[in-house]
């Protein structure tokens, strides 16, 4: 319990108690202009929610009292068994690190102490951006920022609306803008096929175009965009094409696969080269990379978990990298969005207190990282580690990977589990049942989060706290 | 329980105490006066030692969103110097961007028992505070940054009652729990998001109808008038470029008497005489400081070395961002409030430029004659990282080092400063001034760097050695709150320091106008861009002080 829960009372009263300025822990966005109301445990979105923000809250709870091997038992005797757990192991793996600032600090503690691995659970899509900002970096922007300032929008790859029932409301068809007293007109441009454009609209919208390619040839696109941009001449490019086909990694397609007029690549070859890459014409390239050049501050918008295909790491390298390249001109920025269940907050509190942004061991005694190695989806599958312990406080759907080690799991009550774990404890959402702090998509802005008393659930981080001084 | 540090050499500038063997009591975590009669319960005899208060690093950047951005960044930096946990500490990585444990830990080895972040975007200052939060050991602070963000360019550009300019000053630093107000290139950040390139003092914003002249002058009568007692910390405009030597001067005589902190001004103090054009302008800068009073000035000494720059100055960085070294960097446009930028940096003793840099640092420490005026910093990391101090301290208070290290840079780079012609030697004293009397004076810390009763027992005790870079890496012992926490060189105890804030008078009406602007335009509500105490300080995180203001004047 910390400071700001005291005072509250719990006293439940036939009138439902109103809050405020409320913050959704349940994406990555953290949307703080929420208005619900509380009647005994029932929460209701009266204001500003999305269908996320609604399910979320809003999700009845089962009654759910701490387990060991499937029976309930009192919190201490969980806290026990979960410590006895970990003392006989030899690596425990910490998992799903789906909790707040304080539980990622609990968790890297435990850890720490006993020599785990730590990494979470929606890892895989962050490491699509962490490869590239450790490779070369980036131009970024924030929500604030873009909301009032850009007047170009370019989807990269990734259906926005269906992660973020609220982003184009909040940030792209805002009324106002810091900068105009009359707001000018945006673009909005999606690269992909299949992407949800329908909240794209409004008085402040121009034009929605789509240039509609397969999700995981965005990246060539962008390849060819950028190669435009740069005044090279695709349709020339159809000489050096054997040169650079043999030398081509298959796993690891560099951008040059998109200029080459392969059938893969371009599906209108002509002698004089491609007129097309993955189904989008050249033209509509060069029209996207006059709109680029012309824009005075263009967005490039991608959510990591929206690229979900095998090395998606290079579409955002191609995001990066255009960017970069149209900064010499004007200004532009990459957004990613994303970032639910606390995988921002993860990295953020993971590199703070250790200099690497989780997939840790602390094997050695020393943080040692490796984004292959300590991916615990990996350790599992091969049978590394001893124990698993799984903490997934925000949304149900986080359960851990198929495992036959023993397991402990810090869970919202309703995680949709698919085995009895050795140990469940029930713990709060952040947000919901305790005060808390996550970090922004953006990771910029950090939102504090209230104690809406849905549940007495005890902070995960008190938990794991208590799990450590039992060791 | 009374504690006596007997007969150590005293040097406590603050109370004009000149290396006099004294015998220092402690009380409850205080300082106290000696009182013969007392029983004393604990003794440690300092026969041949130097006694000190504890150093405050008045300017490290170690807390905050762009500090963890180069963590993330710098993965192999963090590889060479892997630490494992022990019974008492916990593990982490250190070098050039140390995690905050090892940051704290690193901090009290050397001798130090404060630290203050001086680049808090308000925007990012939950995630500072957190920083700093899980900073142990060192008393910590954060220094808010103003002056690119839009509310303030709109209020200075429309000219708005000064009276409502101060309230939004003293609303942020409330809001961002911050001890002082710094700038960043003023306006820079902001113009560099309307694709302006460069800012100068007297260039007109391509949007707002200001200068960042205006900026200066307003937040440093703004800050005055509202009795906080650190300046307005100013990194100027045109960081790293030749010839900035200009504006730099131009802002000292634009401040025209009002008080002003110039930070890390080696990179502010750049001439362009030469082949190269490019030359120290540190006597110019220095002789102008030595002439006005009113102005305070840190160094952000380079050091050879692999580090990694990060600052608010994403127009400057940007445009540094070609000398990466290795060729990655991050720059980033905040939320119409402020900017970062992130590049890895390595700085060599062969080069012409870094050697340059090297010796205007130098100069400037060598030729400013009031040592309550300069602080001793390195800008950690963009300069080299804090572990160096020791090292520098050597090359201020050690000629013959000094000039053995002169050997090893680059020579003709040594041609366009005049290092070579100075035989100034810092004193101990004079040391105590610039990293403890001094900073602790300027940020308004009452009970802090020094030794006079009613301070905080945070006491630093050396082994005298002529070779004082050892003598101050490695402290004999360190007291925190009159606890031992170090010695030896090493953790014995891990302690929580405070977080030091100063709480300015301000008008509540200011919060009617800015709801209605976070309501309009933000992705965040007002009510939750304030950070509570409560954030801070819970779990055990430390305590509040709040530093006095004095009265607000119009």
């Amino acid at each position: 319990m910390t400071a700001r829960d005291e005072g509250a009372g719990s006293g439940e009263r036939p009138t439902p108690e109103l809050y405020e300025n409320v913050t959704c822990p349940f994406c990555g966005i953290l949307c703080d202009d929420l208005e619900i109301s509380r009647t005994g445990s029932t929460l209701k979105v009266l204001k500003n929610g999305c269908g996320r923000a609604h399910g979320g809250f809003e999700r009845t709870l089962p009654p759910a009292k701490p387990m060991v091997k499937g029976k309930a038992v009192e919190l201490p005797q969980a806290i026990e068994a979960a410590a006895a757990l970990i003392k006989k192991a030899q690596l425990p793996l910490y998992g799903g690190v789906a909790t707040d600032v304080d539980g990622v600090r609990a968790a890297l503690s435990i850890a720490d102490r006993t020599g785990g691995v730590i990494d979470h659970a929606l890892s895989e899509g962050q490491f699509r951006n962490l490869k590239v900002l450790q490779s070369t970096g980036w131009i970024m922007s924030t929500l604030t920022e873009a909301r009032n300032r850009a007047d170009l929008f370019v989807i990269v790859g990734t259906d926005v609306h269906k992660l973020h029932g609220r982003f184009f409301e909040r940030i792209v068809c805002t009324p106002e803008s810091m900068f105009e007293d009359k707001p000018s007109k945006r673009t909005v441009v999606f690269i992909g096929e299949g992407l949800d454009t329908s909240a794209a609209k409004g008085p402040r919208i121009d034009e929605v175009i789509t240039l509609p390619c397969k999700l995981d040839k965005v990246g060539d696109v962008l390849a060819a965009l950028r190669a435009r941009l740069r005044g090279t001449d695709l349709k020339a490019l159809e000489t050096t094409n054997e040169a650079a086909s043999s030398t081509s990694d298959s796993h690891r397609p560099g951008f040059l696969s998109a200029l080459r007029p392969s059938k893969r690549a371009a599906e209108t070859t002509s002698p004089a080269g491609p007129q097309a890459i993955d189904g989008v014409s050249l033209a509509d390239i060069d029209a996207l990379a006059e709109r680029c050049k012309n824009a005075r501050y263009g967005v490039m918008v991608w959510a990591p978990p929206g690229l979900n295909f095998p090395n998606a790491d290079l579409t955002v390298q191609q995001v990066s990298d255009v960017v970069k390249d149209l900064n010499l001109t004007t200004r532009f920025a990459g957004l990613s969005l994303g970032g639910n269940d606390g995988v921002v907050s993860g990295a953020a509190v993971g590199a703070w207190q250790t200099g690497y942004p989780l997939r840790l061991s602390y094997a050695s005694g020393k943080p040692d990282y490796d984004i292959y190695r300590y991916s615990i989806g990996r350790m599992l599958a091969e049978k590394e580690g001893d124990v698993l312990v799984w903490v997934a406080t925000i949304s149900p759907e986080i359960v851990p990977p198929e495992t036959n080690l023993p397991t402990i799991v810090l869970g919202t009550p309703g995680l949709k589990l698919k085995r009895t774990p050795d140990v469940f404890i029930p713990v709060g959402t952040p947000g919901v049942d305790h005060v808390g702090i996550l970090v922004r998509c953006d990771n910029v802005v950090s939102l504090p989060l209230k104690n809406l008393k849905r549940a007495p659930l005890p902070r995960a981080a008190d938990v794991l706290a208590a799990v450590e001084a039992a060791l | 329980m009374l504690i006596k540090l007997s007969g150590g050499k005293v040097y406590d500038p603050a109370n004009s105490v000149n290396g006099e063997v004294r015998d220092v009591y402690v009380s409850d975590g205080k300082i106290v006066a000696p009182d013969s009669g007392a029983r004393v319960d604990k003794e440690y005899d300092l026969k041949g030692r130097i006694v000190m208060a504890g150093a405050i690093d008045p300017h490290t950047h170690i807390g905050g969103g762009k500090v963890t951005i180069a963590r993330t960044l710098m993965p192999e930096d963090h590889q060479i110097d892997q630490v494992a946990h022990t019974e008492l500490t916990r593990a982490g990585t250190g070098h050039a961007l140390p995690s905050t444990m090892i940051t704290g830990y690193r901090y009290a080895e050397m001798g130090y028992t404060a630290g203050f972040e001086p680049a808090v975007l308000p925007a990012n200052a939950r995630q500072a505070h957190m920083e700093l939060g899980d900073t142990p050991m060192i008393d910590k602070g954060g220094f808010v940054m103003l002056g690119s963000d839009d509310f303030m360019l709109r209020m200075i550009s429309k000219k708005k009652d000064f009276e409502l300019i101060k309230d939004y000053i003293a609303w942020t630093m409330h809001a961002a729990q911050a001890i002082a107000v710094k700038i960043v290139n003023p306006g820079g950040i902001s113009a560099f998001k309307f694709n302006q390139r460069k800012l100068d003092l007297d260039e007109r914003h391509p949007f707002y109808d200001l200068t960042p002249r205006d900026i200066v002058v307003t937040l440093a009568r703004g800050l005055t008038e509202l009795g906080v007692t650190h300046p307005v910390h100013v990194h100027g405009c045109n960081l790293g470029i030749p010839g900035n030597v200009e504006s730099t001067l131009a802002t000292i005589r634009a401040a025209d008497g009002l008080p002003l902190h110039l930070t890390h001004i080696q990179f502010h103090s750049y001439d362009i005489e030469g082949d190269r054009h490019f030359s120290s302008g540190a006597a110019r800068i220095a002789e102008l400081v030595n002439k006005n009073p009113n102005v305070s000035i840190d160094v952000g000494q380079v050091l050879f070395g692999q580090t990694c720059t990060a600052s608010g100055d994403s127009m400057r960085l940007y445009a540094g961002a070609k000398n990466a070294d290795p060729k990655r960097w991050v720059v980033m446009d905040i939320e119409c409030d402020a900017g970062c930028g992130v590049v890895p940096f390595r700085y060599r003793d062969k080069s012409f430029v870094h050697s340059l840099q090297w010796a205007i640092g130098l100069e400037t420490f060598l030729l400013c004659e009031d040592p309550w005026r300069i602080f001793l910093t390195t800008d950690h990391p963009n300069g080299a990282p804090f572990f160096c101090y020791p090292h520098l301290i050597k090359l201020l208070m050690d000629r013959g080092f000094r000039q053995d290290m002169m050997l090893k840079v680059n020579p003709d780079a040594l041609k366009y400063s005049s290092l070579p012609s100075l035989n100034r030697e810092y004193s101990l004293y004079e040391i105590a001034i610039l990293t403890r009397a001094g900073p602790a004076r300027s940020l308004g810390l009452q009970d802090r760097g020094h030794l006079g009763p009613g301070a905080s027992a945070d006491i630093t005790v050396y082994f005298d050695k002529a070779d004082r870079e050892a003598m101050f890496t490695t402290p004999e012992l360190v007291f925190k709150n009159g606890e031992l926490i170090v010695r030896d060189g090493k953790v014995i105890k891990v302690v929580q320091g405070a977080t030091h804030v100063a709480r300015p008078e301000y008008d509540k009406a200011v919060e009617k106008p800015l709801k209605d602007y976070f309501d309009r335009y933000h992705t965040m509500r007002m009510e939750n861009f304030r950070l509570s105490d409560d954030e801070i300080i819970e779990d055990g995180r430390g305590e509040i002080i709040v530093q006095p203001t004095k009265a607000r004047t119009q």
